[in-house]
């Protein structure tokens, strides 16, 4: 996982695979860099993401109740059409946007 | 020259009830299941229901300490059936947990979907479950792989 920050919106690039395990270490390192750096928006690019399970939609839920509580936004990037399947599945595409790139994602 | 083909085969697996397993218990039953020639989707669909049934063992089942997961994978043809099983607490209510997003632990976090994901992604999905005895849930799915198409 990397991070970067564009004006209040941090961008969190995860790799590898997000399951129950993963997640619950990374939630704590997210929340860490949100609060820290007084941000209001998370992107999430699932770009390198190579597995997802239900714990990743916890982990992204979890993300997007926090930053409402300041008045944040929640969005993706995501192109593999197996993670867009469970994402899907999820019914998260209803309060989260999901963008295919980056850049389009930063712009909103 | 052999012919390649599938009658049946077995396997079983079992660990701790340790979240850092979740990621071995889904490449075993993988690994296991390309015997299949299964396509890269329906290999993703079994790791994720996979995970799903592990995770639950481990967050649920053995909610209070570590036990043994039990996972076994069955080949019979075109078919792989994988059961899931722990020895834990079990589930009260099977039918309110396999509500989509119902969970009884919103405080970690937990989206609800383990059970949907698991029915979607296999062919047929059953639980067991007896309080304070465990849980055994088990999951079917046809492999439409090229050779057997053939």
């Amino acid at each position: 996982m990397s991070y970067d920050m564009v004006g209040s919106q941090l961008i969190v690039k995860l790799s590898g695979e997000l399951d129950h395990h993963t997640s619950e270490s990374l939630r704590n390192k997210i929340d860490q860099h949100y609060s820290a750096h007084n941000l209001s928006n998370i992107i999430f690019d699932l770009t390198d993401l190579k597995f997802m399970d239900s714990s990743g939609i916890g982990l992204i839920m979890g993300r997007y109740k926090m930053c409402k509580e300041r008045n944040g936004s929640v969005s993706i990037v995501s192109t593999s059409p197996y993670i867009n399947r469970i994402l899907k599945m999820s019914g998260i595409y209803k309060i989260i946007k999901v963008f295919s790139t980056l850049d389009d994602a930063i712009k909103g | 020259m052999v012919e390649k083909s599938i009658d049946k085969n077995y396997m079983k697996l079992e660990f701790l009830s340790k979240s850092s397993n979740e990621s071995f218990a889904r490449v075993v039953v993988a690994a296991f299941a390309s015997q299949l020639d299964p396509t890269i989707e329906e290999i993703s669909d079994i790791k994720t229901a996979v995970s799903e049934a592990v995770t639950n063992a481990i967050i649920h089942g053995y909610e209070y300490g570590e036990g043994i997961v039990v996972v076994e994978a069955k080949l019979d043809g075109n078919k792989i059936e994988i059961t899931v099983e722990d020895f834990g607490k079990g589930i009260e209510d099977i039918q309110k947990a396999m509500e989509p997003f119902y969970t009884s632990k919103p405080n970690l976090e937990r989206s609800g979907m383990g059970f949907t994901v698991m029915e979607t992604f296999m062919d047929e999905l059953i639980v067991e479950s007896e309080v304070n005895k465990g849980t055994k849930v088990k999951m079917t799915k046809i492999i439409n792989s090229q050779s057997n198409k053939e």
